[in-house]
């Protein structure tokens, strides 16, 4: 009794300095703790092999230019991707969201109107198709996995059907200002070029990442995909929130579609087939957990780059270009198990 | 007039009678304990209140109004908050943003919101040492102990000035200093003028903080007594069946 008198209990310490002192604590643990990191610290070996293999080729601003535009159309998919993941869910259908988008797109700037009318009616497209995922999702119940399986058939279809199944490249007035979105570039210096969707991504990476980092509409999001039950019971509008994310999805994939685009100068029915594989291998390469719970902005555009520079290492390598799909499919189950354990050793 | 009244509430999920024609009042101020053997239906009648679903007959007052909640988020509007059996939270977030998830903190700059992560850390901190609890705000709530995820649970009531809360076992995974800490509490919310519902298997805990008993079997509710007016013995026989109403 005495000694327990000697020595009160420990209070709990809730003085800024500790709160602040844990949070310093935590910000290295955090780091390493983040699969993006360490997909960041590939990426960078991965690309210092590759400038001394194949200076000529590899490191030059040139083949810089060529890979961070073609990464920049998955990484703005694969940033949609991570909100919808980030809940639980997938969007199965966001190739072909792009190929509708570029059909509407195109037969808008065939048309004849302008350039602005083109992305508007693109978006809407997308953000249509979002929002019938959404809806049929959180609403019906259906399994997010079987709406947007059904959603890639018919966005596809009605694509082909809209288009004639023909190429549209007659674009009227507002072409060259469409064009310019997606094939225009920022000089920086007579040789370094920054193309425009490299911009965009990574002006929209740096949003997502305040958006949840920031918001109550990411952290909704996380709660969801955490315990959807305890979100609702605590009033997270949870169906609301999904819908949400759908549509967010959408909209990324046709924006993609607007900027790929305007790269092509043509629009196609087929824009985006099989690019769902590369924006969810990319957004779980950079750390989205397909369990939900879990998002990363920056991962999604560390998971982009890094598969594209591996796309592009092995085409410099000499390999038959055909091995790319087992490259991606390879590291998309490869980051899927390395999350698992990491999820393991956490518990 | 009582803050809380059931009037012959029933709740049936298909062929199960999880409630049967329950009446019920509690009073602001007053403790209420309510015990029951496993799948008595005491978790159900939480979540009648709490306006997780709708009872299959009978009807809710509140304040003396008759309440039809569609969801958890319009009972927490009438002043009733709850601490649910499996504590609802989210292991993925911090300790801070379970306590705050559905009501967080912002500031705001003309149309931009956006959390106060600082202010929500504290005011946790605050109403985890409230608690005596050794929880930090920003720690993950997957990485924590039971006694921890609990006093986030209890916590979460804390933030708006409720009318009543609903303990669905909030003892069950504590400490014995903890346990004291949380009876501690809701006698202080006692004096404050809040009802107080209490579920606990634990016979010391009921008799140390209630001012009412009441015991529910097979959806029924067998009795319903002042403490003084009933012992341990007694309640242990109503929950058993030993003894048959009382
Ligand atoms: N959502 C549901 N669907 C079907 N049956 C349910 C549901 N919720 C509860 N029940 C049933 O209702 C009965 C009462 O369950 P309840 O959870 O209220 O018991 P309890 O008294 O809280 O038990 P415990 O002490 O184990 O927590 C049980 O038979 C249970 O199986
Ligand atoms: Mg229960």
């Amino acid at each position: 009794m005495s000694t327990e008198a000697a020595k009160p209990p420990p209070q709990a310490n809730v003085s800024i300095e500790s709160v602040l002192g844990v949070q310093q604590h935590n910000v290295w643990q955090r780091i390493a703790g983040a699969q993006s990191f360490w997909v960041t610290v590939a990426l960078i070996l991965i690309c210092v092999v590759m400038g001394y293999l194949q200076p000529t080729s590899f490191a030059t601003t040139d083949n810089f230019f060529n890979i961070t535009r073609n990464f920049s159309f998955i990484g703005i998919m694969a940033l949609g991707m991570t909100a919808v993941i980030a809940t639980g869910g997938i969007d199965l259908s966001v190739g072909s969201i792009m190929g509708l988008t570029a059909v509407a797109s195109g037969l808008t700037l065939e048309a004849g109107y302008p350039a602005w009318a083109a992305i508007v009616v693109g978006l809407a497209a997308g953000g249509v198709t979002g929002l019938v995922n959404g809806v049929i999702i959180a609403y019906a119940g259906i399994s997010p996995f079987v709406t947007t399986l059904g959603m890639l058939a018919i966005a596809r279809s009605c694509a082909v059907v809209l288009s004639g199944n023909r190429m549209l490249y007659k674009f009227g007035p507002g072409g060259p200002a469409f064009k310019a979105l997606g094939s225009g570039a920022l000089s920086i210096t007579s040789t370094l070029q920054l193309s425009y969707p490299l911009l965009f991504l990574i002006v929209l990476t740096a949003l997502l990442a305040l958006v949840y980092k920031m918001t109550s509409w990411g952290r909704h999001v996380l709660a969801i995909g955490g315990n959807e039950h305890a979100a609702l019971l605590t009033g997270v509008p949870v169906n609301r929130i999904k819908v949400q994310v759908y549509v967010v999805s959408g909209l990324a994939a046709s924006f993609a579609a607007i900027l790929a685009v305007g790269w092509e100068g043509s629009a196609i029915n087929a824009l985006g087939v099989t690019y769902e594989l590369l924006a969810i291998s990319a957004a779980v390469i950079g750390g989205a957990n397909l369990m939900g719970g879990e998002a990363s902005a920056y991962g999604a555009f560390i998971g982009a780059a890094l598969i594209f520079v591996i796309r592009n290492s092995l085409l410099m390598a000499g390999v038959d270009s055909n091995w790319q799909g087992t490259f991606v499919g390879v590291f998309l189950i490869a980051a899927v198990y390395l999350g698992k354990i990491r999820g393991a050793k956490r518990e | 007039m009582p803050i809380l009244e059931l009037q012959s509430v029933s709740k049936h999920f298909g062929a199960i009678h999880a409630l049967n024609e329950v009446d019920l009042t509690l009073e602001s101020g007053e403790v209420l304990g309510l015990m029951g053997d496993n799948g008595a239906g005491k978790s159900t009648l939480v979540k009648v209140i709490a306006g997780n679903f709708p009872p299959t007959h009978g009807e809710v007052r509140i304040g003396g109004e008759p309440v039809h909640f569609h969801k958890p988020v319009e009972a927490r509007q009438k002043g009733v908050e709850v601490v649910y059996q499996d504590l609802a939270l989210c292991n993925n977030l911090s300790a801070a943003a379970n306590v705050f998830l559905g009501r967080e903190i912002k500031r705001r700059a003309g149309p931009l919101r956006w959390l106060d992560h600082k202010a929500m850390a504290k005011r946790a901190g605050e109403l985890f040492s409230e608690l005596k609890s050794e929880t930090r705000p920003r720690d993950l709530v997957r990485q924590m102990s039971g006694g921890q995820r609990q006093a986030v649970a209890i916590a979460r009531t804390r933030l708006s000035q409720a009318r009543m809360v609903l303990m669905d076992e909030p003892t069950a995974a504590i400490s014995v200093r903890q346990v004291a800490e949380v009876l501690d509490l809701i006698r202080r919310l006692k004096d404050s003028g809040m009802a107080i519902m209490l579920i606990s298997h634990r016979m010391p805990d009921v008799f140390a903080v209630c001012d009412r008993v009441v015991v529910m079997r097979r959806g029924r509710k067998v009795a319903d007594k002042a403490i003084h007016a009933t012992s341990p013995e007694e309640v242990t026989g109503l929950i058993t069946g030993a003894i048959h109403a009382a």
